[in-house]
C-alpha cells in the first residue's frame, strides 16, 4: 500500500474513534479492548514478476491477445458448425453434433474472452490496492433533522394529521381498493353449479357395469385372464374413448386402478367388504393417498403396493393400509364382479373420495 | 472518496484538447445526462478481492445467462395444453397425443439448430443459480457479513433464493412431460392439504381438476413476466445496498472499520468482473454442449398412470420432497367434519419454522449482543463459535431432508432396507444438528485456542533444539505482526448479566436474552491481548 501516502495517518485516526463515527452507539454485550493488538497498518507493497521481468511482462501481454483471438476464432467456429453441422429429419446424431460443435465453439469463445480478461486485470494492470474511506449508513444528524422537518412540514401543509376524517376515509379506501383483484381471480376455475371442486373429487367415472379394461388400450379383462401374482394396470373401459378434449387425462387421473389377484385365503377382508373381491381378485385406485401419484410398483411376494414418489407402502391383503411411509389412509377399493361374459365389472363406483386428502374430505 | 493514484505515466496529457470522437461522443452524452458525475463517484469506487466474494457474482451471472437464453427459449416455445399429434424429429414419439408445450419442447431439441443446447444452457443455468445463491447465503452467514447494517438485505437475499426456487420450478413443469407432470401432481396434493383453502386454491389453479389445461400457460406467464420481474427487482436493492453499505472484508493488516482496500472498478474490478461473467458462461456453455439434462423425450407426455422409480427432483426441490418423505403414517385427523392432513402439514409445517428461522436470524443474534455498531470486518467462522455451530447444524438438517429425497437410491445403491434408511434419517433429522452444534463448536473453540497459541508463541516449526540446561524444546518461528494481526483482530462478547430496568423490575424478555446470551457466549477464549504478547516476548525460546 506504499503509494497511500495518507494511509497511516488515516488508518490512526481510524482506529482512536474506533466504530465511533461521532454518535456513540451502544456495542451491546461485546467487550470493548483497551489493551487491544494494534493494527500494524498495510505490509509493504510485493511486486508481481510481471513488473520486475519485461520480458515476464510480454508474455503475459501476448497470453492475454492470443485468448482474444483465441475466442474470436471460437465465435467463428460456432457460427461454422451452425452451418456445417445441420439437423437432418430424424436423425438423432446429427442433433447431437450439432449440440457439440455449436457448444464447443461458444464454449471457447466465452472461456477464453473470460480468462483473457482475467488474466489482463491479474497480471497486467496497475496492482496496488485502493483505499475507500466508509461513512456511517445512518444520515447525519442535520439530514436527520432536515428529513424530519420535510414531514413536518408535508403533515403542516397537507393537514394530514389534523384532519383525521380524510385521512382515515383514505386509509379505508386504501385498504378497499385492491379487493376487487381478488375477486376477480375468482374467473380462474370455471363457475356455475356444477362448478363445485369438493363434487368433482367425491366422484370418478366408474359406475355400475363398466368393464375393467387394460390401460392404456381399453381391451376389457376376463376374469380367467387374472392370474394369481399377476397385477394389471387399468382404467375404465369407457375412458379409452375419451379424447384428450373430453377430460381424459382429469378423469384418467382419478379413475386409474390397480387389479391383482392374490389366493383368497391370503386376503384378510372386512365383513361388509367380502363380497367387494372376486375369488381372490381385488381392485384398488392407484391414486396414492399421500399426494396423489400412481402407486405403480407390486411386490408379489409380500402383497406390497410401493408408491415410488416417497415410499408409502400398502397392504393389498389387508384392505390396502399403510404399512409404511407418508400416506395417510389405505388406498380405497373398487368394488368388483363379473358378469355374464366373464368380464371383470364395477360394482359402482368408490365409496369413498380417492387421492390426496382435502379439507372438505370427512 | 476513494484515495488511490493512478500510475504517474497515465496522467501526463492533462485535459487533451477537445477532439476525437471518443471526447465527442462522451460531451454530448454528459451535457444530456449528467454521467460525468457517475463516473466520478463510482468509477473508482474499491472491491476487496477474495474468492469467497465471487460467490454472489457466479449467482448474478447465471441469472444474466438464465435471461439470455431463456428469452431465445421463448420465441420456439408454446405454452399451451392444446392437444397435437406430434410429427417432429424424434420417431419415437412420433404420431403420439401430446400437449403443445411438449410438442414445442421436443421441437426446440430436435429441429431448430442449436435449440436443445440452450435449452440445456437454460437448465444448466438455472441449477448454478440456486447453488450459487445458497452458497453465497453460506459465506454471508459463516463470516457474520449480515449484521448490521446488513440485516435487511440478508432478508432480502433471502427472498431471491425463494423466488429462484419458484423460477426453477415453473420452468421445470413448462414442457409438460412425464416427470414435470409428476411433479405438479405432487404439488396438487399438498395444497389440497392445506385446511380452508386447499381444494377451491387447486381447483383456481389448475382452472379445474387436475390436470385441466390451464396450468401451463398459468406457470408460464409466472415464469417469464411476474418472477423474473421480481427477481430483476430484488436483485437490484440487493446491488443498491451494497453499493450504500460497500462491501464487506476480512480482517487484515491495514483494515480496519472505517475503509475498504481493494481494487478501483476502472480498471481492475472491471476486468476481473467481466471477465468472470464469461468465464461463468463458457463453462455452463461447456456442460451443456457435453451433458444432458432432462432429456423429456425418455419421459414422453404426461399421463397420469405411468410412474418411474429412482427419478428425481431438481437438486433444490429435494429438501421439501425429503421432508415429505419423512413424515410418520396415518396422520390425517377428521375433526368436525373436516380433514387435518398432517402428514402434509407437518412436514410443511418444520419445513416453514426453518425457513424462517434462516430468514430472522440476523435480528435474533443482534439482539442477543445488543451490539449496535456497524459491523464492515468480517469475522472468522471460528471466533464466531456459537454462529458457526448453529449453521452447522442447519446446513445438517437441510442434508438430511435431502438426503431424504434420494432413500429410494440409498437403500438400493447400499443394499438396506427402505424402512431402515427412512426410520435412521427421522432420528437423524433431529439428533444430527445437535451433533454438529456440539462438535462445531468444540472445533472452533480449539482452533481459536491454537491461534491464540500461535499469535503469542509463533508457529510449532518441529525442530527440536536442547538447552544448555539439558531440557529439550521445540523451536517456534515467530508470526509476523501481520500475520498476528489476522489472529488476534477479532473481538470478544460476554453473557450479558441480568440487571433490574429502571422500575427495579426483571422483564421476562431480558431473562429470555440473557439466557440466550449466556448460551451464545459462555464458552469463549478472549483475544490475545498486546500486554500477553508483550510479556510472552520474554519468554520467546
Ligand atoms: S404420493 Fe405416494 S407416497 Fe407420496
Amino acid at each position: 500500500m506504499a503509494q497511500d501516502g495518507n494511509s497511516g495517518t488515516e488508518l490512526a485516526a481510524a482506529d482512536s474513534s474506533d466504530h465511533g463515527h461521532g454518535t456513540e452507539l451502544a456495542v451491546g454485550t461485546a467487550v470493548v479492548a483497551t489493551d487491544a493488538v494494534p493494527n500494524p497498518g498495510f505490509p509493504p507493497h510485493r511486486p508481481r514478476v510481471t513488473d520486475l521481468d519485461p520480458k515476464k511482462e510480454k508474455r503475459a501481454e501476448r497470453t492475454v491477445y492470443t485468448l482474444f483471438y483465441l475466442s474470436a476464432a471460437g465465435s467463428i467456429w460456432a457460427i461454422a458448425a451452425y452451418m456445417m453441422f445441420p439437423i437432418e429429419p430424424e436423425n438423432l446424431n446429427s442433433v447431437r453434433a450439432n449440440n457439440l460443435f455449436i457448444g464447443l465453439g461458444l464454449a471457447l469463445a466465452l472461456l477464453a474472452l473470460g480468462i483473457g480478461a482475467v488474466h489482463w486485470g491479474k497480471a497486467l494492470m496497475h496492482d496496488q490496492e485502493g483505499i475507500d474511506m466508509r461513512h456511517p449508513t445512518r444520515g447525519s444528524e442535520s439530514t436527520r433533522d432536515r428529513a424530519v422537518e420535510v414531514f413536518a412540514e408535508a403533515n403542516e401543509e397537507s393537514g394530514f394529521g389534523r384532519r383525521s376524517l380524510i385521512r382515515n376515509s383514505l386509509i379505508g379506501a386504501l385498504i378497499a381498493f385492491p379487493l376487487p383483484a381478488v375477486v376477480l381471480f375468482r374467473g380462474l376455475a370455471p363457475e356455475g353449479p356444477e362448478a363445485n371442486p369438493v363434487r368433482l373429487l367425491e366422484h370418478t367415472m366408474w359406475k355400475k357395469g363398466d368393464r375393467l379394461a387394460r390401460d392404456p388400450s381399453g381391451v376389457p379383462i376376463k376374469a380367467v385372464d387374472v392370474t394369481i401374482g399377476s397385477v394389471f394396470h387399468v382404467i375404465p373401459e369407457e375412458l379409452a374413448n375419451l379424447g384428450h378434449s373430453e377430460g381424459y387425462l382429469e378423469e384418467k387421473a382419478k379413475a386409474i386402478v390397480l387389479l391383482m389377484r392374490l389366493k383368497p385365503e391370503d386376503l384378510v377382508e372386512d365383513e361388509d367388504k367380502k363380497d367387494w373381491s372376486y375369488d381372490g381378485i381385488v381392485a384398488y385406485s392407484k391414486v396414492c393417498t399421500h399426494v396423489g401419484c400412481p402407486v405403480a410398483l407390486y411386490e408379489q411376494q409380500t402383497h406390497h403396493l410401493l408408491c415410488p414418489c416417497h415410499q408409502s407402502q400398502f397392504d393389498v391383503t389387508n384392505h390396502c393400509a399403510v404399512i409404511f411411509g407418508p400416506a395417510a389412509r389405505p388406498l380405497p377399493q373398487l368394488p368388483i364382479a363379473v358378469d355374464d361374459e366373464g368380464y371383470l365389472v364395477a360394482q359402482s363406483d368408490f365409496l369413498e373420495p380417492v387421492g390426496p386428502s382435502f379439507w372438505e374430505r370427512h | 472518496m476513494s484515495t488511490v493514484t493512478a500510475p504517474a505515466d497515465t496522467t501526463k496529457a492533462p485535459a487533451k484538447k477537445s477532439g476525437g470522437f471518443t471526447a465527442a461522443a462522451s460531451n454530448y452524452l454528459d451535457e444530456r445526462t449528467s454521467i460525468s458525475a457517475a463516473v466520478k463517484e463510482f468509477g473508482r469506487k474499491i472491491f476487496p478481492d477474495h474468492w469467497s466474494f465471487l460467490l454472489g457474482e457466479v449467482a448474478l451471472y447465471s441469472f444474466v445467462i438464465i435471461l439470455l437464453s431463456g428469452t431465445f427459449l421463448t420465441f420456439f416455445f408454446q405454452a399451451s395444453m392444446a392437444e397435437v399429434h406430434y410429427e417432429g424429429s424424434y420417431i419415437p414419439l412420433k404420431g403420439v397425443e401430446m400437449s403443445a408445450a411438449m410438442a414445442s419442447t421436443l421441437d426446440i431439441s430436435f429441429d431448430i439448430r442449436g435449440g436443445l443446447l440452450m435449452r440445456q444452457v437454460h437448465h444448466w443455468a438455472a441449477l448454478l443459480f440456486v447453488a450459487s445463491i445458497g452458497l453465497h447465503m453460506l459465506r454471508v452467514f459463516f463470516t457474520g457479513a449480515f449484521r448490521k447494517p446488513r440485516e435487511l438485505n440478508w432478508v432480502i437475499g433471502f427472498v431471491l433464493f425463494i423466488l429462484a426456487m419458484a423460477e426453477g420450478f415453473t420452468g421445470y413443469s413448462l414442457p409438460d412431460d412425464l416427470l414435470s407432470g409428476n411433479g405438479l401432481r405432487i404439488i396438487d396434493g399438498m395444497v389440497k392439504g392445506i385446511p380452508v383453502i386447499g381444494t377451491w386454491t387447486s381447483y383456481l389453479l389448475f382452472g379445474g381438476e387436475f390436470p385441466g389445461t390451464e396450468i401451463v400457460g398459468r406457470l408460464y406467464s409466472l415464469h417469464i413476466l411476474l418472477l423474473p420481474a421480481m427477481v430483476l427487482a430484488f436483485i437490484a436493492l440487493h446491488l443498491l445496498f451494497v453499493v450504500v453499505h460497500k462491501h464487506t472484508q476480512y480482517a487484515g493488516p491495514g483494515h480496519t472499520e472505517q475503509n475498504v482496500v481493494g481494487y478501483p472498478v476502472l480498471p481492475v474490478y472491471a476486468a476481473k468482473a467481466g471477465g468472470f461473467f464469461f468465464i461463468v458462461f463458457g463453462v455452463v456453455m461447456l456442460i451443456a454442449s457435453l451433458f444432458t439434462i432432462n432429456p423429456i423425450w425418455n419421459y414422453g407426455p404426461y399421463d397420469p398412470s405411468p410412474v418411474s422409480a429412482g427419478t428425481q427432483p431438481d437438486w433444490y426441490i429435494g429438501f421439501a420432497d425429503g421432508g415429505l418423505r419423512l413424515a410418520p403414517s396415518n396422520l390425517d385427523l377428521v375433526l368436525f367434519n373436516h380433514t387435518f392432513s398432517f402428514g402434509i402439514l407437518l412436514p410443511l409445517a418444520v419445513i416453514g419454522i426453518f425457513i424462517v428461522a434462516v430468514m430472522f436470524y440476523p435480528f435474533l443474534e443482534a439482539w442477543i449482543t445488543g451490539d449496535k455498531r456497524e459491523h464492515h470486518i468480517l469475522d472468522r467462522p471460528r471466533n464466531a463459535a456459537t454462529r458457526t455451530a448453529i449453521g452447522a447444524a442447519g446446513v445438517t438438517f437441510y442434508a438430511v431432508l435431502w438426503a431424504a429425497a434420494s432413500s429410494d437410491i440409498i437403500a438400493t445403491h447400499f443394499s438396506v432396507t427402505m424402512e431402515g434408511v427412512i426410520r435412521t434419517l427421522q432420528v437423524l433429522l433431529f439428533v444430527g444438528p445437535v451433533i454438529a452444534y456440539f462438535v462445531t463448536k468444540r472445533i472452533c473453540l480449539g482452533l481459536q485456542k491454537k491461534d491464540r497459541e500461535i499469535a503469542l508463541h509463533g508457529y510449532e516449526s518441529g525442530r527440536i533444539v536442547r538447552l544448555p540446561g539439558g531440557e529439550y524444546i521445540e523451536v517456534h518461528e515467530p508470526v509476523s505482526d501481520y500475520e498476528r494481526w489476522k489472529l488476534a483482530s477479532h473481538e470478544e462478547y460476554k453473557p450479558l448479566m441480568i440487571r433490574p430496568n429502571s422500575r427495579g423490575k426483571i422483564t421476562v424478555a431480558q431473562k429470555v436474552r440473557a439466557g440466550l446470551s449466556r448460551w451464545f457466549f459462555e464458552d469463549r477464549i478472549s483475544p490475545v491481548t498486546r500486554t500477553e504478547i508483550e510479556s510472552s516476548h520474554g519468554d520467546h525460546h
